[in-house]
């Protein structure tokens, strides 16, 4: 991709300045830097949550409600405390009764179930024990007297007057509902040449990262002390805090490393309260942790939703307005679901330019896990919907795809109908590209393919950072700090974005060095100790490099700043004059001048002036329109991508085969080329198994079937195609630091798309249900054949 | 399997097993249900061997039993005594990488690294059988392995590349 060429040194004839690098070559981003917690991660040294032991630690277990929506009647701990080595039993009368949520209106959510279970696995108490085996012990022993009640288990009639009601505040069961009018939708389609409407329905998906949620918590002399696998610790500080009627300077959350996230790691969960909880009644470190099987039920992961889709085109394939309407399946509690919501419809006008929308949706309380943000929070299943519906209506125009998306491609410096600004977007160039490198043309033609064969593809976009903060604040966005060691030979970034797998660490560090004119190889990190490092709000909706990528650019710059009054002062120049570049320093009027090391600088500066700290502050600005839920959506900048894949179909058996997959991305200026194919080759893997296979099965009381890795399925290392990342080179992007594009979420946003339409190209036969697993396929071309033979008998 | 053990005050039987482990032999009095994962995470404190689901789906918890890769939450520390076992910790040395880890920084086949240790050592297994495997070989080889991450499609070059094989990173 060209971006790790190294320095270009020009020739000339004086004594050092051949040896200066040009002013606009960057040394440390652009570059393939290895990560920075490679070797740890790659040795087994690295500690995650559940690799820590502290002394007298004990060990605690939470007890899920057996029924999917049920009274509790009473609970009697007697036994369960009568065994050895069980230290505390806790229900709801122990722990604070102050409900929490991401918002204060949709605050729903007990730290202990108070008077009803709303989903199987909700959580009723909670034991801390001397090892792990007697917590099970203990939970077996503790008697919970239920009475059952109906519960809704199907999202789709969950509205109807005849459902029970889950929560008392939510009528027929709906816990938010959406209805936005962009423009006149009414016109747009009473004008319209043609006008078509497809019916599309998904799944529960699961974020299924390989690390188990864990977390230990001390609770000592008044002050709280958590170790946890999140994605946040300033969220989860807040929250815990608030819980517990704490300061927040006296909760202290650490974030040791974290086996992925994708959304699933947001949240406070039982976790951490009932820990803490234990903690200050047996005065001892506990670490509680789910299993595989209570992640599912924890959940937090994809909605499953019908899609309606709607869109007036022009007899030239312009699209001149598109309806919406969703249903979504919200289980048992709002968790991040409102945000959810409004990022359903709010993201899909950001690929394609028009100027009528009507979007409708209504999330429903059901008695089931509750779902929460998964990678592309909201957008993947819609976008599968409405990519899907597009290919259907080209078709229908006669016209190929990759055309009618060009006619249709959002142009720069433009906004969408809902009140999102674009900067930068170079989709119509990842549009050429895709059609070049997968040979569309050839492939599409009839006979272009061998039979069984189809290629598909579809667009795809994503916020670079969230406008909003998770929860209402009036704090930057993002902060750094950067300290230089005593003798200049390292520098510690110090941060609380965190790194949970992304690679978050590297680039900051990279970014950093970059802006402070020195060498990522002498770069240290501390992230994730709300003791230690500034605010960061985390890692979700794809906001840590642009952000904090902010911050540690400003800091790093008033260390460079600094260096260079430094250096001045040592050579007897004026600091405008200085270049500070890649740990050297070099006078640009001055050939002669023998360059000096950052390394010798620092430590001058030191001596004379103490600690040589830099810090760096980030605040999005205000963003978006001012409808009911407009602030969900926006971002200062947003990234682009194609993708397209080529499956191969067995039309006896409904066997997929993905023989090849592309992704062309408008990604501005990369940071780290090797961390970005691997967040590309992550997210389309990720969205190729939800194509797929992926789907949480529950049987008619509510009840997980398939909460373990055999039976959902992911995909495996024989299932991922080879693969083709290719960008589209910018660095002209206002919004962000070097003009940088986020690439972990929207990689993700048109796999499901771009894989429906291979199948759809491959066997002529729609399949509007995912998973698109191979009975489904197979049921729909028997379905297709005996129309068929209808039609002609 | 190990005939010593002792009979606690509730009657439980704890026996004595001596696993080497990396090279070292470890002697310790367990219970008869701990898991091998838990044997070397709890008793000897190697948590470079992971827990992703304790039944043997996600293949975190590989590591090698005389020389073949085995899902330690599956084996019980009883049935490995006088037994050798190599975890992540076993492949390096205090002044290099084993080829395998080196190439896996190198292709960025890293990422969260919770699967990491499991995936280095099925491809530690599958290189000391087969030195010089296909692409495919390589997939089957991994097959037991899950990864959240990557898409595996630089794991795959990283062990391809280990073999000694030329690989376009």
């Amino acid at each position: 991709m060209g971006e790790e060429e190294g320095t270009v040194y020009p020739k000339a004839n004086t004594v050092y300045d051949h040896m200066r690098p040009e002013t606009h070559q960057y040394t440390q981003i652009g570059k393939s830097k290895p990560r920075i917690d490679g070797v740890a991660k790659a040795t087994g040294a690295g500690k995650y949550c559940g690799d820590m032991k502290f002394p007298n630690m004990l060990y605690g277990k939470l007890l899920g409600s057996p029924h999917a929506h049920a009274k509790i009647l009473s609970i009697d701990t007697s036994e369960a405390e009568k065994i050895p080595g069980v230290m505390k039993v806790i229900t709801h009368k122990d722990v604070p009764d102050l409900k929490y949520g991401i918002s204060p209106a949709r605050w729903d959510e007990n730290v202990l179930c108070v008077n009803k279970a709303l989903f199987v696995g909700d959580k009723v108490a909670a034991v801390a024990c001397v090892d792990e085996e007697t917590c099970y012990k203990a939970l077996k022993a503790i008697k919970v007297e239920y009475e059952v009640l109906p519960a809704v288990l199907d999202y789709q009639t969950a509205m109807n007057e005849d459902q029970p009601q889950i929560h008392e505040e939510y009528e027929r069961n709906i816990n938010t509902e959406i209805h936005h009018k962009f423009g006149d939708p009414d016109k747009a389609f009473a004008e319209a040449y043609l006008v078509r409407t497809d019916h599309f329905q998904g799944q529960r998906t699961y974020q299924c990262p390989i690390e188990p949620h864990s977390a230990i918590s001390i609770w000592k002399d008044n002050k709280l002390t958590v170790y946890s696998s999140t994605q946040s610790v300033h969220y989860f500080q807040y929250y815990i805090a608030r819980e517990f009627g704490l300061k927040m300077g006296d909760v202290r959350v650490i974030r040791p490393l974290v086996g992925g996230g994708f959304g699933g790691k947001l949240e406070p969960t039982g976790l951490e309260f009932c820990g803490a909880v234990l903690s200050k009644l047996t005065g001892r470190p506990v670490k509680m942790f789910y299993d595989r099987y209570e992640m599912f039920q924890h959940n937090r992961g994809r909605h499953q939703g019908v899609y309606d889709i709607s869109t007036a085109v022009d007899k030239d394939g312009k699209i001149l307005g598109v309806r919406t309407n969703f249903v979504l399946d919200g289980g048992a509690y709002t968790s991040l679901g409102i945000a959810t919501a409004y990022y359903s419809g709010g993201l899909l006008p950001l690929t394609y330019d028009f100027d009528h929308y009507q979007f409708d949706l209504m999330r429903m309380y059901t008695n089931l896990p509750a779902c929460g943000a998964q990678r592309g929070h909201g957008a993947p299943q819609p976008k599968y919907a409405f990519e899907s519906h597009l290919d259907n209506v080209a078709e229908e125009l006669g016209l190929d795809p990759v055309e009618f998306r060009k006619r249709n491609a959002r142009q720069p410096y433009t906004n969408t109908c809902n009140g999102m600004g674009i900067q930068t977007c170079r989709l119509s160039e990842a549009l050429d590209k895709i059609e070049i490198l997968t040979d569309w043309k050839k492939k599409r033609t009839p006979g272009g393919l061998p039979k069984g064969r189809g290629i598909g593809m579809a667009t795809g976009s994503f916020v670079t950072g969230a406008g909003y903060p998770i929860y209402r604040n009036d704090y930057p966005s993002s902060s750094a700090m950067i300290r230089i060691n005593e003798d200049g030979t390292s520098a510690t970034l110090y941060t609380n974005a965190i790194d949970i797998g992304q690679g978050s660490d590297t680039v900051l560090c990279q970014m950093a060095a970059e802006a402070m004119g020195y060498r990522y190889e002498q770069m240290k990190i501390v992230t994730g100790d709300t003791e230690i490092a500034p605010l960061d709000f985390g890692a979700y909706s794809s906001r840590q490099t642009a952000y904090c990528g902010w911050a540690c650019k400003r800091a790093g710059e008033e260390i460079k700043a600094k260096i260079l009054e430094t250096a001045g002062f040592m050579l007897h120049l004026p600091p405008e004059d200085l270049l500070c570049v890649d740990n050297k320093i070099w006078s640009m009027s001055r050939p002669k001048v023998k360059p000096i090391t950052f390394e010798e600088v620092a430590k001058k500066y030191f001596i004379i002036k103490g600690p040589l700290v830099g810090t760096g502050v980030y605040t999005v600005p205000r963003l978006g329109g001012y409808h009911k839920g407009a602030p969900v959506a926006t971002s200062p900048c947003y990234s682009f991508c194609t993708q397209a894949a080529e499956v191969e179909v067995d039309e006896e058996t409904g066997e997929i085969k993905i023989i090849h997959a592309w992704d062309v991305h408008d990604a501005g200026q990369i940071i780290n080329p090797a961390l970005m194919k691997g967040q590309v080759h992550g997210a389309f893997g990720m969205g190729y198994s939800e194509t797929v296979s992926e789907q949480v099965i529950f049987n008619d009381k509510g009840k997980i079937l398939n909460g373990d890795l055999a039976g959902y399925r992911l995909i495996t290392a024989l299932d991922m195609p080879s693969f083709t990342n290719d960008t589209i080179p910018s660095n002209d992007e206002p919004a962000t630091p070097w003009g940088l594009k986020e690439i972990g979420e929207g990689s993700n946003n048109p796999t499901m798309g771009a894989v429906r339409n291979a199948i759809y190209n491959a066997i002529g036969v729609n399949v509007p249900i995912l998973p698109m697993s191979y009975e489904n396929i197979w049921r729909a071309i028997q379905r297709k054949k005996a129309e068929d033979a209808q039609k002609t008998g | 399997m190990s005939s010593n053990y002792i009979t606690d005050s509730h009657g439980i039987r704890r026996y004595l097993v001596t696993i080497n482990v990396n090279g070292i032999d470890y002697t310790r009095v367990i219970k008869a249900n701990v898991l091998l994962a838990n044997f070397l995470r709890e008793e000897l404190d190697l948590t470079g061997t992971k827990k992703g689901c304790e039944i043997g789906d996600c293949g975190s918890c590989t590591v090698l039993l005389n020389d073949k890769p085995v899902n330690s939450c599956l084996v019980l520390a009883l049935e490995c005594d006088g037994m050798s076992v190599t975890t992540v910790e076993g492949l390096a040395t205090t002044s290099s990488l084993d080829i395998i880890q080196e190439k896996f920084l190198e292709f960025g086949a890293i990422q969260c690294g919770y699967c990491s240790a499991g995936m280095i050592m099925s491809a530690k297994a599958l290189l000391m059988k087969n030195p010089k495997p296909t692409e495919e070989e390589v997939r089957k080889g991994i097959s037991g392995n899950l990864c959240r991450c990557t898409g595996y499609i630089n794991i795959i070059k990283a062990i391809l590349s280990a073999s000694g094989q030329e690989v376009p990173n």
